[in-house]
């Protein structure tokens, strides 16, 4: 009994924080636009009872799902953000995995010091050090200055509204996020297990493939999925540095809700971006199970 | 049938697989081993024996190439290694860890190095299942480190280290994590595979029981320095200083001034005592300041005064009874505390001596060894 009582707790947490928000949205998915407050029909009238119930349902149907594959726009957008998300994923991971690497190899008494100073980003606000990135890459900003000074361009670089721009503010943004996991994993890994590979004919850098890099795989993935998934979604960096050029998700999320007021296209763009998320992360982790199971 | 004994030490025309010459070796301020010469000779099971720190692991690991000497020079089979990296090296290293790679299977872990000379894969599969005979494993290939027991894992990396079939296996305090059971058993079993394989192996440990078991020769360290290289043998009966005495085994050691020395020597050790009389081994001046060190087994205690060279009258303050043997603590007349070991060849009951007793404690006079300063 006080196991169960235990056991539901995450589950009442999970259900209430997660299962009845996104069962809302489901709902107002399968609504229609109203010129009302809130701006979708039906509403749903417990007082009718049974009746109201029945005519609630019956009013629900998946028009705005079908309205998504008749403007390009849409898939267009998914397709953009995925290709951004794993673009930006990608090259989060080259930049992180050495920093965390460089960390876990620093002494010892070093090593508080540097995830001080991982995390310290964290310490003031997102839209500010994005807005921040905007004064560092617009025509004027310090980088194109720097550049020119420094006689290697001579006219600025067109980097603000492009899509580099955003590859860039993702990377910086989310790195801590692909350091922390990573940095985690080599932390723990045995300096010796190095020594003997290197004992058995491996040179350092073979030591590092077939020894560092298996070994901290759980810290990739983890560090991985921590970056891709907020970056699928992600509205505020492409609309303050990727203007008018960089078609995400997001952004339409975003013009659906408050320009077009249209809660339920807005509610089914967001139901099929979960359903996008979801399917490969259940698919990843059932093949995770069955191979450790398979090891069992 | 005689066999010869396994001495290639005393033989002048043996070259050493393995010289150390004039080694010295320098973390920072800090000097870990000095000025330190020593051969070890193919097929020796040799053992580098000190408490923690005395520089045995670093030996080790400029051996294995993951240290370079500060000056001085290692040789193997004649040839200067001192620049040679780790996987250059035609020796191998058993670590103490075992450091089995946690995500291959036992089967990969053993073909790691033979696969990393790219040799062909009937070969590697071959070596790998010999291997895996050879410590008993055969039913494990398949599984992960974490799902074998603590010995299996010791035979694995040991295995491991021995499929490149190294013309010198390191062994750095091999069973440290193994309980004492399977520590004794797991002895006799490297000492097996060694003579099996032909292996030249060193091993690193501070357990002095585990050295005398398993090695052919001993060399003792104390701070970056060899003090005696011996068989396990001579360096339990004829230690050469105080400290290699006191580090093997129980001794008892009583401070003394040379008297009448000649083939035999009196060593004057308390006032109003008789002599120590006892065998020295090389001459010593009348009055010089030794020490003599006597094993409590070569003591004898009696109720009655023995016919032997040696005896002292004394009192029984304690007995240790460890089953097959008491060790009984006696006060010589002088103060002097000295410990005597006796089988219980008899039981319990029928043993005349107890506490507070006044007995005889006797010795020849060669059981003992005169130690000078």
């Amino acid at each position: 009994m006080r196991r169960l009582v235990l056991i539901a707790i995450p589950y009442l947490w999970l259900l209430a924080l997660f299962l009845v928000p996104f069962l809302i949205v489901l709902k107002i998915s399968l609504s229609d636009i109203a010129l009302a407050r809130p701006p979708y029909m039906p509403q749903l009238d417990l007082s009718a009872g049974w009746e109201g119930l029945k005519s609630f349902f019956s009013e629900l149907d998946f028009e705005n799902f079908v309205f998504l594959t008749t403007d390009d726009l849409y898939w267009k957008a998914y397709l953009s953000s995925l290709k951004i998300a794993v673009v930006s994923t990608f090259l989060t991971l080259l930049v992180g995995y050495p920093v965390a690497y460089a960390m876990a190899r620093a002494p010892e008494e070093w090593r508080p010091t540097l995830l001080m100073l991982v995390i310290l980003p964290f310490w003031t606000s997102f839209l500010i050090r994005v807005y921040s990135w905007m004064g560092i890459l617009s025509n004027e900003g310090v980088l194109n200055q720097l550049l020119m000074w420094l006689g290697i361009i001579d006219t600025p670089l067109q980097i603000m509204n492009t899509t580099t721009a955003v590859y860039i503010g993702v990377v910086y943004t989310y790195l801590p996020f692909m350091i922390l996991p990573i940095y985690s994993a080599l932390e723990k890994l045995d300096g010796s297990l190095l020594e003997a590979a290197e004992d058995l004919g491996c040179s350092r850098l073979e030591a590092f493939w077939l020894v560092t890099w298996p070994l901290s795989r759980n810290g990739i993935i983890a560090g991985c999925f921590l970056v891709f998934i907020p970056t699928i979604g992600e509205f505020v960096i492409p609309s303050l540095l990727g203007g008018s050029d960089t078609l995400m998700i997001g952004k339409v999320l975003w013009e659906e809700f408050f320009s077009n007021r249209d809660w339920p296209v807005a509610s089914a763009v967001a139901v099929v971006l979960l359903l996008i998320l979801i399917i490969p992360i259940v698919l990843f982790q059932r093949n995770e199970q069955k191979q450790r199971e398979a090891e069992g | 049938m005689a066999q010869t004994a396994f001495a290639p030490w005393t033989d002048p025309d043996q070259k050493p697989i393995i010289e150390f010459r004039n080694v010295t070796k320098s973390f920072g301020d800090f000097t870990a081993i000095h000025d330190l010469s020593l051969n070890i000779y193919e097929r020796e099971f040799f053992a580098l024996l000190g408490p923690s720190g005395c520089g045995k692991t670093t030996m080790m690991r400029m051996l294995a190439g993951f240290e370079t000497a500060t000056s001085g020079h290692i040789f193997l089979s004649g040839k200067d290694i001192g620049h040679v990296p780790p996987n250059q090296r035609p020796v191998n290293m058993m670590f103490q860890s075992y450091a089995l790679f946690p995500h291959l299977s036992i089967w990969d872990n053993i073909a790691f190095g033979l696969k990393r000379e790219s040799k062909d894969k009937n070969f590697i599969g071959d070596r790998v299942e010999e291997m895996l005979r050879l410590t008993r494993l055969t039913k494990f290939a398949k599984r992960k480190p974490h799902q074998i027991s603590g010995g299996q894992r010791q035979r694995v990396a040991l295995a491991r280290s021995l499929a490149k079939a190294p013309k010198l296996l390191l062994l750095d305090e091999p069973l440290g994590a193994l309980d004492r059971k399977l520590r004794e058993q797991t002895q006799f079993e490297l000492m097996d595979i060694q003579e099996k394989t032909g292996t030249t192996f060193v091993i690193v440990t501070h357990d002095q029981e585990e050295a005398m078991t398993v090695a052919s020769r001993i060399a003792v360290m104390d701070e970056g320095n060899l003090v005696q290289v011996a068989t396990p043998a001579q360096i339990y009966e004829a230690p050469n200083s105080v400290y290699v005495a006191d580090f093997i085994g129980d001794v008892n050691i009583i401070e003394g001034r040379a008297t009448q020395p000649g083939e035999k020597t009196g060593i004057a050790w308390a006032e109003g005592q008789p002599p120590i009389l006892a065998t020295p081994t090389k001459s010593l001046q009348a009055g010089q300041a030794v020490h003599f060190a006597i094993r409590p087994e070569k003591v004898t205690i009696d109720v009655e005064k023995p016919d032997r060279p040696n005896t002292f009258r004394g009192k029984v303050i304690d007995i240790a009874y460890l089953g097959n043997i008491s060790t009984y603590h006696v006060e010589l007349a002088g103060g002097q505390m000295i410990k005597a070991q006796m089988v219980n060849a008899r039981r319990l009951a029928n043993r005349p001596i107890t506490w507070e007793d006044e007995v005889w404690v006797g010795f020849t006079d060669t059981a003992g060894v005169v130690l000078e300063e």
